[in-house]
């Protein structure tokens, strides 16, 4: 459905994005994931047509688009990283010049906004601009669907939102996905991405690994124990002086080492034992995808 | 000195008819990590700003520092520290402008501000940036300097409003670091976060729900009262209802 092909873009000079690959298929729900700064709002740009690349090629449907950005237009929901609908006209209004611009009417397709319409419909005549942060969201969402485009494209859509309302959205995206949408969603929030069918963790412009979530979580080349002690800062300086900072990472109440060849759960073991920490548990863990693009960070030299 | 860094009771505020924080208390201790967690909407902005000595109550009591939120508003203000997502520091400065200009605004001898901003340029390694403007800084080091920047003139509590939000993993990592090490130096931080493994690294946690505090304790706590692994599901299972 999409392909980026050696992609680069450069803003006066900085680079932005570097070589970038990758191939997203009809129907995925296919997830950038890196922080901000990390180059996901210009891929998505040139995606939508917004801006044009430096060199190499992306391809909308088998279309060009750069040649074809017309037809482009016309087949992708795009909704960007901030709040961009008419805050001075009403929900209504909102929808109905979206609806418009495309040469169609809300009633068209209805059906494809309906479930998200229907939580903000009770406050249709109320401007956009005093909606609350969550309905703005709902409301952006609808207004990008509503010419039932082949591809969303949603930049950050779940920035500075919490959890509960982070679970909502994906609950929808993964609806809009069952209907055969083909959704890009970029976020800076890791544990999203196992919600993806495909990620592609990117750092300063650099794409660091594309996979299947777990295919990343897979590929990950070192063993990886959970410590868990009440004190656990203390727990941490002592795991960090002892193995290196890049190999000790804190998770929620758990420390997360990975171990090298030669070192094994005994080596955790003994180290505790020294230092007075007899009562840690340990245990061998499952990478997450935040353990692997950190891992994938502190290899990627010179990035 | 206060031996409580905030003490709320009954700490209340309405807007017209709405009551979007709605009498909540509690105590935080001196050096403790305090966590102040809920849905977006739930009230944490609105109790903040009383906190820090920008919005006047309806009613209820709160000292912070040891300062009452209605009589000594300003004596709050100079003895704490705040650092958001949103706003910082100024793009169009240098970071040791940025530091000059925040501790003058503190009151700080020059000498002071001369030693201490030295110390921070070594120790967060950007002495390469000193003379850069803040907008060209690499976001993960334009937080942590943030963060030093608002504790710069040691406030006894520093509010933290989302202050990891869209940093790389491992600058996370790095940023509740110099949280603990604040806190190992006697400064409260006082934090909001939408990460819930952040919730893990405070000592005690709030959940705020339509404007009341539903829960507070240790995470250990939370987890077992409401039968929950994680906080992530504690946060679900109340903020949710």
């Amino acid at each position: 459905m999409i392909e980026f092909s050696h992609i680069n873009k450069s803003y006066d000079g900085v680079m932005a994005v570097s070589d970038i690959n990758f191939r997203v298929g009809e129907g995925e729900l296919f997830g950038l994931i890196g922080p901000d700064g990390a180059g996901k709002s210009t891929i998505f740009r040139m995606l939508t047509t917004l801006i044009l690349p430096d060199t190499g090629t992306i391809t909308f449907a088998d279309k060009d688009v750069v040649k074809d950005y017309l037809y482009v237009r016309s087949n992708v929901g795009y909704m960007p990283g901030t709040f961009s609908l008419y805050p001075d006209l009403t929900v209504e209004e909102n929808l109905d010049f979206f609806a418009t611009l495309f040469n169609t009417t809300v009633k068209e397709n209805y059906d494809l906004i309906k479930d998200i319409y229907v939580q903000i419909e009770p406050f249709r005549n109320r401007r956009a601009g005093d909606l609350s942060g969550g309905m703005k969201q709902k409301l952006a969402l609808c207004c990008a669907l509503i010419h039932k485009p082949q591809v969303l494209v949603l930049d950050e859509p779940t920035t500075g939102v919490d959890a509960v309302s982070r679970k909502e959205f994906w609950d929808m995206l993964k609806r809009l996905k069952a209907g055969g949408l083909t959704i890009l969603v970029s976020t800076a929030y890791m544990d999203e991405a196992t919600l993806c069918d495909k990620i592609a963790l990117i750092q300063s412009g650099h794409i660091l690994g594309i996979n299947t979530p777990q295919g990343i979580t897979d590929s990950f080349d070192k063993q990886l124990f959970t410590v868990k002690h009440p004190a656990q800062y203390q727990l941490l300086q002592i795991l960090q002086v002892h193995f290196g900072e890049s190999r000790v990472q804190p998770f929620g109440d758990t420390v997360h080492v990975s171990l090298v060849q030669g070192e094994s759960e005994a080596t955790i073991r003994e180290l505790l034992n020294i230092e007075g920490f007899e009562d840690a548990t340990i245990a061998e863990a499952t990478p997450t995808v935040e353990d692997c693009f950190m891992d994938l960070m502190l290899n990627a030299d010179g990035i | 000195m206060a031996s409580k860094a905030i003490v709320a009771n009954q700490l209340t505020k309405k807007f017209g008819s709405f009551t979007a924080v709605d009498r909540i208390s509690f105590e935080v201790d001196k050096g403790e990590i305090f966590g102040f967690l809920g849905a977006n909407g739930a009230g944490k902005t609105t109790a903040m700003k009383m906190l820090t000595g920008l919005l006047m109550p309806t009613s209820g009591e709160a000292t912070v520092a040891g300062f009452d939120v209605y009589k000594e508003p300003e004596k709050i203000k100079k003895n704490i520290g705040y650092m958001s997502q949103k706003f910082s520091l100024y793009n169009d400065l240098t970071p040791l402008e940025n530091i000059e200009l925040f501790g003058g605004i503190y009151g700080m001898s020059k000498r002071a501000i001369r030693e201490k901003s030295e110390l921070i340029i070594s120790k967060l390694d950007i002495s390469e940036y000193a003379n850069k403007l803040v907008a060209d800084l690499p976001l993960g080091f334009k937080q942590k300097l943030s963060f030093s920047v608002a504790i710069f003139h040691d406030p006894e509590i520093v509010f933290l409003d989302e202050p990891t939000g869209g940093v790389d993993p491992i600058t996370r990592r790095q940023f509740w670091e110099m949280i603990y090490e604040a806190a190992d130096n006697g400064i409260t931080p006082f934090v909001t976060t939408h990460y819930m493994d952040e919730a893990e690294y405070c000592k005690r946690v709030s959940i705020m729900v339509d404007g009341e505090i539903m829960a507070l304790d240790t995470p250990a706590g939370l987890k077992k009262t409401f039968e929950c692994d994680s906080m992530d599901e504690v946060f679900l299972k109340l903020a949710r209802g």
